[in-house]
């Protein structure tokens, strides 16, 4: 089972988006997937049409498999599952700050037991910087960090880089990309050229800021199943190729 | 209560209605509780072919096992459940699933796994094979959010040149997260006017669409009597039976499918011997005694294949038994068996295409027919009367024959005493329903136990005297490699031991076959015929 995680520190850049898209791009190819919507707005249970809503709210998913294994929903896609949101989820933090446990690493432990039935799990995480942040980057195999093609984000990727660095023994590898692009924007390509040019591990293929993606809030859905052809959709795939492993996989349907 | 979300069918009637689309009305009802989208390309939908396979007996059916071919573009995949349930599957491909293929030789993998025990060393045959397409509506909730599918089945069953349209199946496949709403689909497809439970699997279904039910095929002795039917009718009737099991296998011999159809051919043709020699005099006079002579001659066209079968059916057994010599030693026994196997096959399947057997079969059963559908003679036994004097006649004969036997007798005295049980056991198995089944399985139990040991004795004096003389024939065909014939020896020497084992078993066995408790049983059987 492979661990992907949606992150930034700031909120509005394109994470749930991209968790929605890929997510549904690695059940086309066949991979048993699994979003687990973290954020307490629930951006991602809407998109799917699943109420943001777990029995117990995040208290009972902490406690134990049994309550997580229930709260899970099928979406209308084949071989992808959704964990809804829950507005407790928003006091997260509180829940995850137990003693007897390593506050850091409940996440990672609760998802061990559904090795067997996902092979790719991904995290839409809610921004900002806190334990739960903290325990989605010990979880994750793939940071995936959406980046709006300007200084500050740049600054941003350098501090979590640095933070992630810190981590004592198993660290997730950072995989940054453009999103949210303007081609019209002097700035965005200029940036977007020159941090291709200097840092490894940010991606090539940029999500464009399209009209279409907004639209995913009308349709509910992910563009790439309800406009697969669109620039949108095709930059996705794009994307999707270069983080999955198997690129053979990816096909142009 | 809640119906099962699995296996809604329409009934015959309505599913018949012209060009108006039977699965609407289903449509319709759902459509009150939920929106309705059926979706063109959704995933498990679209045209669809699968064979059922199992052997020609029913071996997988009889263990609640269903095998299924799905044919696809590029190779296939075997499917085996249990109760609808998957148990295995595998890809299996270049296999063209309307010829029979032996168990054994299917490609490794977890099917093959489950059902080679079970079916080897039988071929697993087509029985079925449905071609039709799968839909799929999806059920949403208000939020317009997929809560469950209704899947129709609508499938036409062939086999040779039978075609039949079958009822459409409906299932309700639920939806993760989302029981309670596949539930309710379940209730109102179930209320649904012209829906009703499948009254059994899609197999069943098919297979009755056919004209066929599984086990409609046995190699064992099924025919119905009654204790009150005249003698003659009776024995008329079951030979009768066993003449379908002789013919049944007839195509399955001649296109050399697997063993066991030449095995149940000379095994219903030596149970005919039997019934004519212990049985026959309640037919009219002379009608069976002529028969008799052509059965052994049947019997003795089929015996070298059969041979040569068992040598080549056990051979890797007998291979894996070496202790002094290679089993690659023996591959040059096996080539020649193999070779000697074409010769006497192609002499056996012109024996069954010919005339003479044509004759038999045709004028046996005209006669049999006859006197079975002339009813009650003007004097004669009834059936249990006539089960009663033999069975009791035949026992005596063994006991008789047994408690004579020595540790000095000739192995001929064993034999002997073999084919009188074997006529005993074929004696039992005839009359089997007008017995208490619960003292029948007790006797038959008894009785198959000496038999397993005069088997083993006698079957190893053949084996050994067989495999002398084809190294007789390998050293004239100059096809005998030393080393071959030194592991051929081996062979004849375990076999030479395992045969006297047998024979010093034999005392104790036939001891306690004969013991007072058992001489009770046959009595008790004897005394109360159910019917």
């Amino acid at each position: 089972m492979k661990i992907f995680a949606t992150y930034n520190i700031k909120g509005g850049v394109g994470k749930t988006t991209a968790a929605v898209n890929l997510s549904y791009l690695s059940a086309v190819d066949g991979y048993r997937t699994l979003l687990w919507d973290l954020d307490p707005q629930g951006a991602a249970s809407f998109l799917f049409r699943i109420k943001p809503r777990v029995k117990g709210g995040g208290k009972a998913l902490l406690r134990g498999t049994k309550a997580l294994d229930d709260a899970i929903k099928g979406t209308d896609f084949e071989h992808l599952d959704l964990l809804p949101a829950d507005f407790t989820y928003r006091n997260m933090d509180l829940l995850l700050d137990d003693k007897d446990k390593k506050p850091t690493r409940q996440i990672a432990q609760l998802l061990r037991p559904l090795a067997g039935e996902y092979d790719h799990v991904f995290l839409d995480c809610p921004p900002s910087i806190s334990l739960v942040s903290e325990n989605v980057m010990h979880a994750a195999d793939v940071l995936l960090v959406p980046l709006i093609p300007t200084t500050l984000s740049v600054r941003t990727l350098d501090q979590l880089t640095e933070f992630v660095a810190g981590f004592d023994g198993r660290q997730p590898e950072i995989l940054a990309f453009f999103s949210m692009v303007d081609r019209r924007k002097r700035l965005h390509q200029e940036i977007k050229e020159k941090l291709l040019a200097e840092r490894p591990g940010v991606a090539a293929t940029p999500i464009p800021a399209l009209s279409l993606i907004e639209r995913m809030s009308v349709e509910r859905a992910p563009v790439t199943a309800f406009a697969p052809r669109s620039q949108a959709a095709l930059a996705f795939r794009a994307l999707w190729a270069e983080i999955s492993d198997d690129k053979k996989t990816v096909t142009d349907e | 209560m809640t119906p099962d979300l699995q296996g809604f069918e329409l009934d015959a009637d309505i599913a018949d209605i012209g060009s108006h689309d039977p699965v609407s009305a289903v449509l319709d009802a759902l459509g009150q509780a939920f929106g309705v989208v059926t979706e063109p390309g959704a995933p498990g939908s679209g045209a669809r072919q699968h064979t059922w396979l199992d052997t020609f007996d029913w071996r997988l059916n009889r263990a609640g096992l269903v095998l299924e071919y799905e044919h696809k573009n590029r190779g296939g995949r075997l499917l085996l459940t249990r109760n609808e349930v998957l148990q295995a599957e595998q890809p299996v491909s270049g296999w063209r699933s309307g010829r029979p293929r032996l168990a054994e030789d299917l490609p490794a993998g977890p099917v093959r796994d489950q059902i080679l025990k079970l079916a080897s060393p039988r071929a697993l045959l087509p029985m079925a094979t449905a071609s039709g397409s799968l839909s799929v509506t999806r059920l949403l909730n208000a939020d317009g959010k997929t809560v469950a599918r209704l899947v129709v089945d609508r499938e036409t069953v062939t086999r040779a040149d039978q075609a039949v349209q079958l009822p459409p199946r409906m299932t309700i496949a639920e939806v993760r997260g989302y029981p309670g709403q596949a539930r309710r689909a379940a209730r109102l497809l179930a209320e649904t006017p012209g829906v009703s439970p499948a009254r059994q699997t899609a197999f069943l279904e098919a297979l009755h669409a056919l004209g066929r039910h599984p086990d409609d095929y046995s190699n064992g002795v099924t025919t119905e009597i009654t204790a009150q039917m005249p003698a003659s009718v009776a024995v008329a009737t079951l030979l009768l039976g066993l003449l379908d099991t002789v013919e049944q296998n007839v195509d399955g011999v001649l296109r050399d499918i697997d063993t066991e159809f030449l095995h149940d051919l000379r095994v219903a043709s030596r149970r005919t011997r039997s019934a004519i020699k212990l049985l026959g005099d309640v037919l009219p006079d002379g009608l069976a005694a002529p028969y008799a002579a052509e059965f052994k001659w049947l019997g003795d066209l089929t015996t070298p294949t059969r041979d040569l079968d068992v040598h080549l059916l056990g051979f890797d057994a007998m291979a894996a038994q070496l202790v002094a010599a290679s089993p690659a030693d023996l591959e040059p026994f096996r080539a020649f068996l193999a070779r000697r196997r074409t010769r006497e096959f192609r002499r056996l399947a012109a024996g069954l295409r010919s005339p003479r057997f044509r004759a038999l079969t045709d004028d046996w059963r005209k006669a049999l027919t006859e006197v079975r559908d002339a009813g009650r003679p003007r004097k004669g036994p009834t059936a249990d009367e006539l089960a009663v004097s033999r069975t009791g006649r035949m026992y005596r004969r063994v006991i008789a024959l047994g408690g004579a036997i020595t540790a000095d007798s000739a192995p001929e005295s064993l034999h002997n005493l073999r084919k009188r049980c074997k006529e005993l056991r074929y004696v039992l198995e005839f009359f089997a329903p007008l017995h208490d089944p619960v003292a029948y399985r007790k006797v038959v139990g008894d009785l198959k136990q000496l038999q397993d040991c005069l088997g083993e004795f006698q079957d190893d004096e053949v084996q050994r005297h067989e495999i002398g003389a084809l190294a007789d024939e390998m050293l004239a065909e100059h096809a005998a490699p030393a080393a071959t014939l030194l592991a051929m020896g081996e062979i004849a020497a375990n076999l030479a031991h395992s045969q006297a084992e047998a024979r010093a078993d034999f005392a104790q066995r036939f001891t306690r076959f004969a013991g007072p408790t058992e001489q009770q049983r046959v009595h008790d059987l004897l005394d109360r015929p159910v019917q």
